[in-house]
């Protein structure tokens, strides 16, 4: 893509890199936004990753993600300074241009074209919200008649959070002016600011040199409107503001003038030192009715009682958080409004995050690479020392208990650098949700529990498609259409909840619907149409609902371009499968779906029970064991001529054969005596699989199989034990879920399995 | 052929020699990553008989096939002086266990001379070329088609 050794291209991956963080934020900020719980801050959050993003965008030049990103700015700030509200529909918008800024700012990564149909169309709802806001406001303008008027301006200059006033000169209009206050000044500066249009024309701001002044010491700012023309003969590229600054500092003058050094071609600028009074103070001058720009935070006390008297509610105009003048209430200044239209300074005030490290994942997957050899170094060495006889309390044997110890916190510490939070996959969910529901005019929201909850980085890579796919059967098959979701009494709008959590040793993730549950007739009835199952079959619930899994399946009467495209919730299973991972279903009619997937935790490191059996050494990962015992005579019953049952206490559990199930060997004549581990499954159910002898239990390095024979039941994954020998791991509930289940050996022709 | 061979524009290749079942094999040298004397295979449940097992090469699982029976000769007895020839085919690194290793042929590819069509010998599908070396009769392996993940009939 990109010539590695051209600086250029590095700091534009950064950008990019960082983008993607500001995406997150922006994505965090719109979902609490969404919720209902935004403050303040969080509208700032959500400005300020837009306009991070299109500064950057800015200085590469990337012009299609800048005008968009100007464009969704412009709104957020009207959302900030409160002209524009964020109700749902907004909110909805907002989200879109979430997705539009992700799109466009990979499509200028890889160098990739946007759909741009889409982005016009989001770029239009931006406009006509914006447009829709300044038409507003030209209509209140439009029904008085054209008085200068009191301008409240109030610079809550001690919080760097929120946006400038973008305007303070927009006058206020039809109501009397107010007795202006006549302040006195027995030393300072005064300040006499007039701007040429060519200094806002170049994109100065005379609120910023106010801004620096006010920096500098005491400030009180009078703006002089008597310029103003009428409305209709307003020319809005022209400048009709001036305004008389009085500056209380200890700098010199040249200080001063040096705020002004940018503009100073730009604009009529007489500074009058201290000690001699202003030449054209303003105040003096009621009916030009100057705005007073107070520095102070607190009220203008001279002011407010004008405020009461005024005669129209518009006569004031007070920028609370900054943006557009609010033109309908008259509001002593807030202290804390803070404005900014850079979002550098008010960057202290977010959430501090906490330091991180950018690391290479190929530099990490090297440590964890090595961190594993040392696992299988060490268990080498605890072998070794085993077969030279030494004593368990020698210096040795101490001193390697100890290294054992070491080498786990390592290994912890070391996966812990991979794990990472699901949040961002969560984020793209809901994303996908979005899409998927206005494709299907649906109305859908998707609810996200768990978000912090750690999962190795490839998992979580890997686990998008398959929960892509999810998501979008969830909103396209399981919610009902809006009409359907009332009439049986459900909120139009149907919640996806997409949760993640820790559950012994593995990490679950639920995809759940409130929708109508499995059609378990329609199911039924399409397997069998389709040839999937013989047509008196007779099925359980939740053999029916496994057979959405089965290949070639699809359940929606009418195919839809989102979810029906032939490849199915087999390939989700399958995808999962590879991860070492299941997916079960559970669903209630009339009241939703869950689908639950199961994880490992790592893709790296697992404690396993290393077993024997059939002269084969197994590793049986140690959280799937719920219990290891030694099968007596009497907790053996026969079951049908082929399997036997044991009784574990007061129930009665299925006895497997692992030798068997793999295909090691045939089943034994008698299971007396032998070790059975009890395993549990993801439903709850339990099943003895029968081993010859356990070893050993240890923490193993995992070592993916090659797919050259696509996924081997039964197994998950390989080791490398002490003596250099590859012991394979078990996911001894697919053994269990596949199972033969024949205990007994049988007369006639035997046959393995496999 | 293997991504290797094609790469090799001057008209010598060098081919790996061996035996399997009784009879002379080769293929592209370049694809060979080292040859390494027979240990036992971990065996893999419900994999399909060619498929001997696992072995752990330096950290790595390697997938090992039993070449005789994977063209049909009948699965190889092994013993200390088999040999598994570890090939690399771009996609993937597989172990092949064969009888023993013969020798390095230089040759040019005008030599090889496409295999006749025999529809009868399932086996002749592995075959992409012979070639005449002094009395004997070398095939050429054709690596992609004997390894199972480019060939789904495998199971």
């Amino acid at each position: 893509m990109m010539d590695e050794d051209d600086p250029m291209a590095e700091i534009r991956a950064s950008f990019f890199v960082e983008c993607e963080e500001l995406l997150e934020a922006l994505q965090d900020g719109l979902q609490i936004m969404d919720d209902g719980e935004a403050d303040d801050e969080t509208i700032n959050v959500v400005f300020r990753a837009v306009h991070s993003i299109k500064g950057g965008a800015g200085a590469f030049g990337l012009e299609d993600l800048v005008r968009f990103a100007h464009q969704f700015e412009s709104v957020l700030d009207g959302v900030r300074s409160g002209s524009i509200e964020a109700d749902r529909n907004a909110i909805s918008v907002f989200f879109q241009s979430g997705d539009i800024l992700g799109d466009l700012v990979r499509a200028a990564r890889d160098d990739d074209v946007a759909d741009d149909g889409r982005i016009q169309g989001v770029m239009s709802s931006l406009t006509a919200m914006l447009g829709g806001d300044a038409q507003e406001e030209e209509a209140e303008e439009d029904v008085s008649d054209f008085q200068p008027m009191g301008l409240s301006l109030d610079l809550g200059l001690d919080i760097g959070g929120n946006d400038a006033p973008a305007l303070p000169d927009l006058p206020d209009l039809g109501a009397t002016p107010p007795p202006a206050p006549t302040p006195v000044f027995e030393d300072g500066y005064t300040i006499h600011f007039l701007p040429d249009s060519s200094l806002y024309a170049s994109g100065n701001e005379p609120l910023h040199l106010l801004r620096l002044l006010r920096e500098m010491g005491d400030l009180d700012v009078t703006c002089d409107t008597s310029a103003l023309p009428s409305l209709s003969a307003l020319d809005e590229e022209k400048s009709y503001l001036s305004w008389t600054i009085h500056l209380t500092t200890d700098e010199d003058e040249d200080a001063v003038r040096d705020v002004f050094d940018f503009v100073a071609d730009l604009c009529t600028l007489t500074i009058t030192g201290p000690g001699k009074p202003g030449p054209e103070l303003p105040p003096t001058n009621p009916p030009s009715s100057p705005s007073t720009i107070n520095d102070d935070a607190a009220p203008d006390v001279s002011f407010k009682p004008s405020q009461n008297l005024d005669t129209s509610p518009k006569s004031t105009v007070a920028l609370k958080s900054g943006g557009v003048p609010d033109t309908k209430t008259a509001v002593p200044p807030i202290t804390s409004s803070a404005p900014a239209k850079k979002p550098a300074p008010s960057a202290s005030r977010s959430n501090k995050p906490r330091p991180t490290v950018r690391v290479d994942l190929e530099r990490i997957d090297r440590l964890v690479n090595l961190v594993g050899e040392l696992v299988i170094n060490q268990a080498m060495i605890s072998q070794s020392v085993t077969e030279a006889g030494l004593q368990a309390n020698s210096a040795v044997s101490e001193g390697l208990d100890e290294f054992m110890q070491l080498t786990r916190d390592i290994q912890d510490s070391v996966m812990m650098i991979r794990a990472q939070p699901v949040k961002s996959l969560f984020q793209r969910m809901s994303r996908i949700v979005r899409e998927a529901s206005s494709m299907v005019g649906k109305s859908v929201r998707l609810k996200t529990e768990g978000d912090a909850t750690e999962i190795d980085k490839t998992v979580i890579e890997r686990l998008a498609d398959p929960l892509t796919h999810m998501i979008r059967n969830a909103v396209d098959h399981g919610i009902e259409s809006p009409q359907d979701r009332l009439a049986a009494g459900k909120p139009e709008e149907g919640i996806v909840t997409l949760s993640a959590g820790h559950r012994s040793g593995r990490v679950i993730v639920e995809v759940v619907d409130d929708g109508a549950g499995i059609n378990r007739q329609r199911v039924l009835q399409i397997a069998v149409e389709k040839g999937l199952i013989p047509e008196n079959a007779e099925l359980t619930d939740n053999e029916i609902d496994n057979l959405l899994f089965m290949p070639g399946f699809s359940t929606a009467s009418e195919v839809s371009d989102l979810s029906g495209r032939g490849v199915g919730m087999d390939v989700v299973k399958s995808a999962i499968l590879a991860l070492g991972g299941r997916v079960t279903i559970q669903s209630n009619p009339g009241s939703g779906t869950i689908f639950t997937i199961s994880l490992p935790l790592t893709l790296a490191v697992l404690d396993g029970m290393v077993i024997n059996v059939a002269n084969q050494t197994l590793v049986v990962p140690l959280s799937t064991i719920t219990e290891t015992l030694t099968l007596l005579g009497p907790d053996i019953r026969a079951l049908g001529p082929q399997t036997n049952v044991i009784k574990v206490r007061d129930s009665f559990v299925p006895l497997l054969d692992l030798g068997f199930e793999l295909g090691f060997r045939a089943p034994l004549d008698s299971y007396v005596g032998s070790i059975a581990l009890l395993i549990a499954q993801e439903d709850g159910d339990h099943a003895a699989l029968i081993v010859d002898s356990i070893q050993d239990q240890r923490q193993v390095v995992i070592k993916g199989l090659q797919d050259t024979f696509g996924q081997v039941p039964g197994v998950a994954a390989a080791t490398i034990l002490g003596d250099g020998k590859i012991a394979l791991i078990l996911d001894p509930v697919d053994v269990v879920a596949n199972a033969d289940g024949r205990t007994q050996p049988v007369q006639s022709n035997l046959q393995l399995a496999g | 052929m293997t991504e290797t061979q094609n790469q090799t524009d001057s008209s010598e290749i060098e081919l790996l020699t061996f035996q399997v079942g009784g009879q002379e094999y080769a293929i592209d040298i370049m694809s060979v990553r080292e040859i390494r004397g027979w240990s036992k295979a971990t065996p893999l449940p419900h994999a399909p008989n060619f498929v001997r097992g696992v072995i752990n090469l330096r950290g790595t699982v390697l997938t090992i096939v039993d070449l005789a029976d994977r063209l049909g000769m009948g699965r190889t007895d092994t013993k200390e002086r088999n040999v598994i020839i570890v090939v690399h085919t771009g996609i993937e690194t597989v172990g092949l266990l064969v009888d023993a290793v013969s020798d390095i042929l230089a040759v040019n590819k005008s030599e090889l001379q496409p295999p006749p069509e025999m529809a009868a010998d399932n086996e002749q599908a592995f075959v992409s070329a012979l070639m005449i070396a002094g009395e004997r009769m070398v095939r050429i392996l054709a690596l992609s088609a004997a390894l199972p993940s480019e060939n789904t009939e495998a199971a």
